[in-house]
């Protein structure tokens, strides 16, 4: 093989784990960007919250929507299904859950805001979805969101859903999952919070 | 280059060693080229026994022949035994063969690493199709294998299923480097970049899609592997992960791949129809441009698969309009065949036939592709018997089209006798008819909203999947009078000139017919 050849080989040879690496920073890259434009409707922490706090704020229809995730058998369901609330004030809304089976179980609540284009405004000071849930056979619970929506909200938003699928993680439990990075940052802003 | 050359001259009366040792250890670009097609040949008529147990299933509503879940098995194998063992392999098998005649080159470049990337390939395929023989079933998610389809409600073959699409990809990256480096630095004195036959050039950008995207794939099928054994949650939303992110990976890698199975065939189809209107193609520079500008468009326009999965407006606009642009560069391709044929004094041997069909169909596919590309319009059409009918007559009638009529147009030179053009016709006219009543009914039947996917249907789409059916068995059966007319022809026949065709251009018809077993051991003068 001749010297061009070698390095054409060589370059090639590079972009191949390159473009392998690439593949794998698609996944902090698409949270990255879903974060900074706030699509996808994920919902992430915000610091500053206190001064988006202002006292004439608009009317704001909020929904709660819950959903089990398939084989997921606990009870849980919106205290309120709709809040007529203000921009620009805090909130606190709950969800009744419980553990209808007869064995421990562990649960994680994942949010979703529509439209996608309200989730950068619906700011969230403390979420259930935060933490792990752990529930003992038949123990209920109500579990607290405590919620501001940011008068930046575009004028056409009416109406804003707020919806969470609750997972079954009792068989993830302890590992991969309590590691996890999205929890471990929410939970440190979260005490950060208060 | 020269090192190479002398190297070759020693052993330059050497032939072919005998028996089934040849095959192994063969490092020769002609034996490996034909390993290649032989191999996906093979496979072709494999995942076409999917594809008419799939047709015989759809043939009337209801249930008959098989259980659901036997036939999520059949698409989801049928899908990846024709993309990845019948339409790349055919086409890396035709590389191997042309591209170093076609620049002058003694072999490629690697030629240990050619035969290695060969001989990989039937282990990853036999890994693929005993997954058909485990303890629930084959891989049932479609070729897209989706999660969480493909991890959370995978059947446990699917671990099998990853190794093989590994293997897949190793072996489609070291056939793609080993290419490049043989166009990048084995061309014979003369024969610049611009004056690279198109086939060659089809190639060169292929090969750089393939090492793009091929380890994005690896990537992905990486992630599910974690997923699914190690605990990780790239693709798992009770975990913080994402399904969507798993579509977003994949069509990063997929939307490049279908490319991959379309640039080589605007390589052979330039060729034939040149030969066959007795003109220098029309455009020449211009089907670079264009072939290089669809392939850089094709890693900006990934999510028009997902239009439907929630994106947000200004993506879903930029995804539609990225899309539309490629019709452009395509369209140039369209209009410069057709000034190619105009005025030229045409016959309609197999290969143009077959180039013609080409042209017309692959055109009609495209412009589906649009119509799918129209954000609100592909709401309604997402997932539907349309889209079904979209991509085959971009594949069937495109990629594989154009393999066949390569390999009727190359034949000769392989094998130095002619194969029976009346044979040749009839098979070409099968075809033709077969496709066309198979796939076309699935436009009105997809726009009537049936579902893909679907082994079960409403009643008011079974007469057209009946008419579909009907045209699957007959090209299904025309595949086995084309595997009789390839024997045929390798047995025995008229035999061929050294240039086959009157109108046939470039270095690979100035050898003899047939390419003896080392050419080009010094290189051709060039003018």
């Amino acid at each position: 093989m001749n010297e061009g050849a070698k390095k054409t080989l060589k370059r090639l040879l590079v972009a191949v784990p390159l473009m392998f690496a690439f593949g794998f920073a698609l996944v902090p890259l698409y949270d990255v960007f879903c974060e900074v434009t706030g699509i996808n409707g994920k919902v992430f922490q915000s610091k500053d919250v206190e001064k988006l706090v202002i006292e004439d704020g608009r009317p704001i229809g909020l929904q709660f929507i819950s959903t089990n995730n398939e084989n997921m058998p606990w009870v849980f369901t919106p205290s309120e299904e709709v809040m007529t609330i203000s921009t620009g004030k805090y909130y606190t809304a709950t969800f009744y859950v419980k553990n209808t089976t007869n064995k421990k179980m562990t649960a994680q609540a994942v949010p979703s805001v529509a439209p996608s284009n309200a989730a950068s405004h619906l700011k969230k000071l403390e979420c259930f979805c935060f933490e792990q849930q752990v529930l003992m056979p038949g123990e209920e619970a109500l579990l607290p969101v405590k919620l501001l929506v940011s008068n930046e909200l575009p004028k056409n938003i009416k109406n804003i859903i707020l919806s969470y699928t609750i997972f079954d993680i009792t068989e993830y439990e302890d590992d991969s999952l309590a590691n996890n990075e999205m929890n471990h940052e929410n939970m440190n802003n979260h005490g950060g919070q208060h | 280059m020269s090192a190479v050359i002398e190297n070759h001259h020693e052993d330059h009366h050497h032939g072919p060693a005998k028996g089934l040792s040849r095959w192994l250890y063969t490092t020769n670009h002609k034996d490996i080229g034909t390993l290649y097609l032989w191999f996906s040949f093979a496979m072709f008529l494999i995942g076409g026994a999917m594809a008419m147990v799939i047709r015989a299933e759809l043939f009337q509503p209801g249930m008959q022949i098989i259980e659901p879940e036997f036939y999520n098995q059949m698409i989801t194998l049928h899908g990846l035994i024709m993309i990845f063992g019948g339409v790349m392999p055919a086409f890396v098998g035709l590389a191997n063969w042309l591209v170093p005649m076609m620049i002058g080159a003694p072999d490629m470049a690697l030629p240990r690493m050619n035969n290695l990337s060969f001989w990989i390939l039937p282990f990853a395929f036999f890994i693929l199709l005993s997954s058909l023989f485990m303890e629930g079933g084959a891989p049932n998610f479609g070729w897209t294998f989706y999660a969480p389809l493909s991890t959370t409600y995978a059947p446990p073959s699917v671990t099998f299923f990853i190794f093989s699409v590994h293997i897949m990809g190793a072996s489609s990256i070291m056939g793609a480097i080993n290419i490049v480096v043989t166009i990048m630095n084995m061309r014979a004195p003369g024969v610049g970049l611009m004056k690279m036959p198109l086939f060659v050039w089809s190639w060169l950008i292929t090969a750089y899609l393939l090492i793009a995207v091929m380890p994005v794939l690896a990537g992905a099928v990486t992630m599910m592997l974690m997923d699914i054994h190690f605990g990780t949650s790239f693709f798992n939303a009770a975990g913080g992960g994402d399904p969507v992110l798993f579509q977003h990976i994949f069509w990063f890698f997929g939307h490049p791949e279908v490319y991959i199975m379309i640039l080589p065939a605007f390589g052979i189809v330039s060729h034939i129809i040149e030969t066959f209107s007795r003109k220098q193609l029309f455009g020449y520079a211009s089907m670079v441009w264009a072939m290089l500008s669809i392939a850089i468009l094709s890693f900006v326009v990934w999510a028009h698969h997902m239009f439907t999965v929630g994106l947000p407006l200004a993506a879903e606009l930029f995804f539609m309009w990225a899309t539309m642009l490629i019709a452009v560069p395509t369209g140039v391709k369209v209009f410069n065949w057709i000034a190619t044929m105009f005025r030229g004094s045409i016959t309609f041997e197999t290969p143009m036939l077959f180039a013609i069909a080409f042209v017309v169909l692959f055109t009609m596919g495209g412009f589906s592709g649009l119509m799918l590309a129209i954000t609100p319009a592909d709401f309604q059409y997402h997932d539907t018997y349309f889209v079904v009918a979209h991509f085959h007559y971009v594949l069937v009638p495109g990629a594989i089209f154009s393999i066949m009529a390569a390999v009727y147009y190359w034949i000769p030179k392989w094998t130095g006798n002619m194969y029976d053009e009346r044979l040749g016709k009839l098979h070409f006219w099968l075809s033709f008819i077969g496709v066309n009543v198979t796939f076309f009914p699935q436009h009105f039947i997809g726009l009537a909203g049936m579902p893909r996917r679907v082994p079960d249907y409403a009643l008011q789409f079974a007469d057209w999947n009946m008419v579909s059916s009907v045209g699957a068995f007959l090209f299904g059966l025309s595949q086995v009078f084309f595997l009789f007319i390839v024997i045929k022809t390798v047995m025995g026949g008229k035999k061929a000139t050294d240039q086959v065709w009157e109108g046939a251009r470039g270095l690979e018809w100035t050898v003899a017919s047939p390419a003896p077993y080392h050419t080009f051991t010094t290189p051709p003068k060039i003018d």
